[in-house]
Parts: structure tokens; sequence; C-alpha cells
């Protein structure tokens, strides 16, 4: 009975440690939301309480439009899917395409590929930026995504190819048996199977285009009307360090999206994260 | 749903005679495939290849992004790069930034990932989901509000320790030039702490069910089924992790640009950010992209020199699981 007891304690005396580390780690996050909701003459006044006296919308409100989070809140999402897409277009028809065994030069590209993931890159940002002006797209979304799905390929085309490596050569014969060419099965046999991965690449790249900041700071200096949540934060920031309530109402529009998604489907975003070290 | 439409494929390639494999058929599969390509070596090439090749080749000329380069100067940038006590300074910063997550986060995420691998404890789904939260945050945006949590005039950090006496005013955290950096230091170690965590979990996850039964079955305690079971098995994971933290560490930007710009008085200046001083910031007159493509490069070389130095382990790592 004892002996029961002391292992039901040593067990649970975890708990007295790791509750308070949890309460403290998260505790940015709940004060954000607490103090987005007071106003900012109880914010001055001070207060450990969370709970607003009376809770008020006002700073949503002004973070919305006076400091234009409505219009970020857009870009971000423009920007986020537009890498999506283009990653998920790019990564999928090259992992079809070198998923062939026999494909003349995929062992070179796959080298390469593999190689720059190794190879520390400095910093890149200026060609890529010269490069997106060289093209005419520094006055968009489009050339910062350009910029952000570049040099995310590299795994999202590893795991396509992995993926359709692993599909029998049988089906792809049987597709082509029933008339289907190679676009036809790409896109109505194969690309229906990669639901996993595509899901997985699709999750992981929208945090991290929702959640970039160095691309989008750098290709909406010229324009602030294109900036990022993160961008807009920063200017915000930078403008005004003391609209403490407003700020928090703003973090919260930018934070707490993004943190909605992650747990709705944060099964597939950990094993993502996990799969770089087990492979 | 997905097994089925295989199993059924596999029927009717049965009934078939298999058709041939070579012939005008691969040829223009093979076509199709570096069409397939295309797109790729386009975004990878501009993206990721041409800015690496480029960096260099930029880094010889003054140059300020106004038409194409064409004063050559040489190794002039990159002497002025080496010979810059700013420079130096920002790259012990970010080493700073790889020390603290190589020597404070990796072996704290370790313990905690030791502890929730436990099946027997309860929350610890919910627990890991607390510690990695942080992670999915925006840096930029979480950055902020916890510079003003930190903040000394009212910031609630400094009126818990004034109220309960620990200090007698308010420490400027990330205003005084020696408590900044480790101030940072300390919120990146709380940001990334979440991925080395899940990067531990899932290490400990190849350790084999039934060698950590032998071991208890052998009456091994706590300690020496960690010392002789689960440590060797994670070692050479360990050194992955180790690479993957030493990079994303190393490269630290958004959380110092956002909360500190590099200062106060520069005591917080990183690589990245003091690139970016040199090509971007908007109250510079000219930018000199010549000269930060070099401190890129230099600092990219150094990057590198250090990653060599895990290089042996890295191999032996990578023959193991070859075969």
């Amino acid at each position: 009975m004892t002996g029961r007891w002391q292992l039901f304690a040593r067990r649970n005396v975890w708990h007295l440690l790791l509750v308070p580390l949890c309460l403290a780690w998260i505790y940015p996050f709940v004060w954000m939301v607490a103090a987005a909701f007071k106003t900012p003459r109880e914010m001055l006044i001070g207060g450990l309480s969370l709970l607003p006296d009376e809770a008020t919308f006002e700073n949503f409100r002004r973070a919305w439009t006076t400091a234009k989070f409505g219009t970020y809140t857009a870009n971000t999402i423009t920007f986020s899917v537009a890498v999506v897409m283009l990653v998920l277009l790019v990564a999928s028809t090259a992992g079809y395409a070198l998923a062939r065994p026999r494909l003349p030069g995929k062992k070179l590209l796959v080298g390469v590929l593999i190689a720059t993931m190794f190879i520390p890159h400095g910093y890149t940002i200026i060609p890529t930026f010269v490069l997106v002006n060289g093209l005419g797209l520094s006055n968009g979304l489009l050339g910062a995504a350009l910029a952000q799905a570049g040099p995310a390929l590299v795994v999202p085309v590893l795991l396509f190819m992995g993926f359709f490596s692993g599909i029998p050569k049988e089906l792809e014969e049987a597709a082509r048996m029933d008339g289907a060419g190679y676009l036809r099965t790409y896109w109505s046999v194969m690309l229906p199977l990669a639901k996993p991965v595509i899901g997985t690449v699709a999750l992981l790249n929208f945090i991290g285009a929702w959640n970039a900041f160095f691309v989008p700071l750098v290709f909406t200096l010229g324009n602030p009307d294109l900036r990022t949540l993160g961008v807009g934060m920063y200017g915000f920031y930078g403008q005004d360090t003391t609209d403490w309530t407003g700020l928090a109402a703003a973090a919260c529009i930018g934070v707490l999206p993004i943190v909605v998604v992650f747990l709705f489907l944060q099964r597939t975003f950990v094993e993502g994260i996990a799969g770089a070290v087990k492979n | 749903m997905k097994t089925d439409t295989v199993e059924r494929a596999l029927d009717v390639s049965a009934q078939s005679a298999p058709g041939p494999r070579r012939g005008p058929g691969a040829l223009r599969r093979n076509l199709w495939s570096y069409l397939f390509l295309v797109p790729t070596v386009l975004l990878f090439g501009g993206f990721t290849l041409w800015p690496m090749v480029a960096s260099w080749w930029y880094s010889f000329f003054n140059w300020d992004g106004v038409g194409n380069p064409t004063d050559w100067v040489g190794l002039a940038n990159f002497r002025e790069v080496l010979g810059a006590d700013a420079f130096w300074r920002a790259f012990w910063h970010s080493f700073a930034f790889s020390l603290a997550a190589i020597f404070i986060e990796m072996p704290l995420a370790l313990v905690l990932a030791i502890l929730l691998n436990n099946s027997w404890l309860r929350f610890r789904n919910l627990y890991r989901l607390v510690l990695f939260l942080p992670v999915v945050a925006t840096t930029a945006v979480i950055g902020i509000v916890i510079a003003i949590l930190l903040d000394p005039a009212g910031g609630l950090v400094n009126r818990v320790l004034l109220d309960t006496g620990l200090v007698d005013r308010p420490v400027n955290f990330l205003g005084g030039t020696s408590t900044a950096l480790p101030t940072l230091l300390s919120i990146d170690v709380w940001k990334g702490f979440g991925i080395t965590l899940i990067y531990w979990l899932a290490a400990l996850q190849t350790v084999p069910k039934d060698l950590q039964e032998a071991a208890a079955i052998d009456g091994a305690g706590f300690w020496r089924a960690l010392r002789f079971v689960t440590l060797p098995v994670v070692t050479p994971i360990a050194i992955v992790i180790l690479l993957l933290v030493f990079q994303r560490s190393l490269n630290t930007f958004d959380l110092v640009q956002a909360v500190t710009e590099g200062g106060p008085d520069y005591a917080t200046d990183v690589v990245p950010t003091y690139i970016y001083r040199y090509a971007f910031d908007p109250s510079l007159r000219a930018p000199r992209y010549g000269f930060a493509s070099a401190a890129g490069v230099v600092f990219g070389l150094l990057t590198l020199a250090i990653t060599l130095l895990q290089a042996p382990f890295m191999k032996r790592r990578m023959t193991r699981s070859a075969s």
C-alpha cells in the first residue's frame, strides 16, 4: 500500500514543477489577449488583474482600421496562400518527375538540392531582391512570395519524390493503358493519392509564410500598404511604443489565427517537424 | 480508400500484358519529366543557387544597387569587413545565440523530453502543446508583446519585481547595454524551445520498446537505462539536432530586428541585422550592396567552417543510415 502511494506521489510530484512552468510559459499569450480588451486608461493605472474592468473592442477597431491591420491580414493571407500554391505546384511536379528511377540527370539534380540544404547560404537576400526588381515584381506580393517559396522547395520536393517513388509502377501503367497521358496521370491519378504529403507541405509552408518576417520586410520597404502582419506589428511598434492595448489587439490579430490553425492541425505539424530528425 | 485504388490498379495491370518499358513512349515521358522539372529549376535556381553565386560577384563591387555593378574594387570590401570591429561584434552576438541554443536550450529540452516521454505522466500532451505554442507565434509579433511586458516604465515584469521587493528600481531589460543581449537570448530560447523538444521526443521514440523492457527486467534503474540504453540510441540523432539547432539559432534576425534593431548602442547587433542595415535601412542615403554582400559571404564561410567541424560526425551518421 505505501509502495503504491510512493509511486503515485513520485509520478505526480512532477506536476508541481510542470504546471507553474507552463503557466509562466504561456503568460505572454494570456496577457496579450487580456490587455487587448482593456481600456488604455486601465492599462495605465496598472493593476495586475487579467480580467478587464470593462471589456472594450475599441483596441481592435483602432488596430484594424487606424493601424491598418485589416489590410495587413488580407496581405498575409494572400502572401501565405500564394507561397503554399507555388510550393505545392512546383514541388509536386518535380517530385513526380524525379520519382522515375531512370531519368537521366536525376542524381545530379537531387544531389544539388540536398547539398544546398547543408551549405550555409550566408545572406542571399540582396541578389534575391535585385532579381525580383529586375523581373519588375517589386511592387506586389508575388515577388515576395517567389522569394519565400524558392528556398523552401527542397524538403517538399524530396517528400513528394519519396511518396511517388513508393507508389507501385503498375498503377501508372494501368492509367496509361486506360489512355491517360503523362499530365492526366499526374493530375487525376497520382496527385489525389498524395493527399497526406500535400497536407503536410501545405501546413508547414502556410505557417512558415504567415510567420515570415525578413522577406516580407525587405519587399515592402517601399510600399507600406503591402505589409504583412509581422512587418505591420514592427511598423506599429516603431511609430508608437506606448499604445500597449492597441499593440496587444494587433498582436492578437497577428497571432491568434495561426494558433487556431495549429491547434486544429497540430498532429500534422508536429510530425512534419519531427520528420526532419527522423529522416 | 487509397489501398483500394492501388489494388484495383494492380488487378488491371495483372490482366493486361505489361507494356514495353522503353521505346518512343519512354522518350516522350522523359521529355515530359524534364518539362515538369522546369518550374523547380527556375525557382530554385533563381532564388537559391543564383543568389549564392551572385553574392560572391556583388561583393567585389562598390555598388549602391542602382543600375549594374560596375565599380570593381577587388577585395576592398572583404578587407573592410574583416577589419570592422562592428562586424566581429555582430558575429559574436550571432554566435551567442547558437551557444545559448546549444548549451541551454538543448539540454533543458532533452530533460523535459525524457519527462514528457513517460506514458504514465498525465496531461503530457497538454504540456507538450503549451511548450510548443511560442513556436507557431510570429516572432516579430510575440517579441514585441514581451518587450512591452519587460518595459521599465510600468511593464508587468518590473512591476512584479518592484512589488515583491526583489529590485529597488526598474530593470531596463532591453534598454540596458549589459542586459539587452541576455534578455534577447532568453526570449529566443523560450521561442525555439518547442522545436528542440519535438526533435528530442522524435529521437526518444526511436528507442526500441523491447530494449527498454529488457533493461527493466535486468533490473536497470532509471539512470542506468538512460546511460546504457537511451543515450546510445539517441546520440547519432543528437548530432542532426545539433546541426539543425545551430543553423537556426545562428541566423536569428526577426527577434532582434523587431525588438531592439540591434541596439541599444549595437549591444544586440547580429550579422543579419548588420547586413540589413547596410543594404536596406530606409534611413540610409546610399545602400552599400557590395559591402553588405561581402559581409554575407564572410558570414557564410564562417558558418561553413564551424559546420565542417561537425562533419566527421555527420558522415558517420550518413553512412550508417544509408546501410
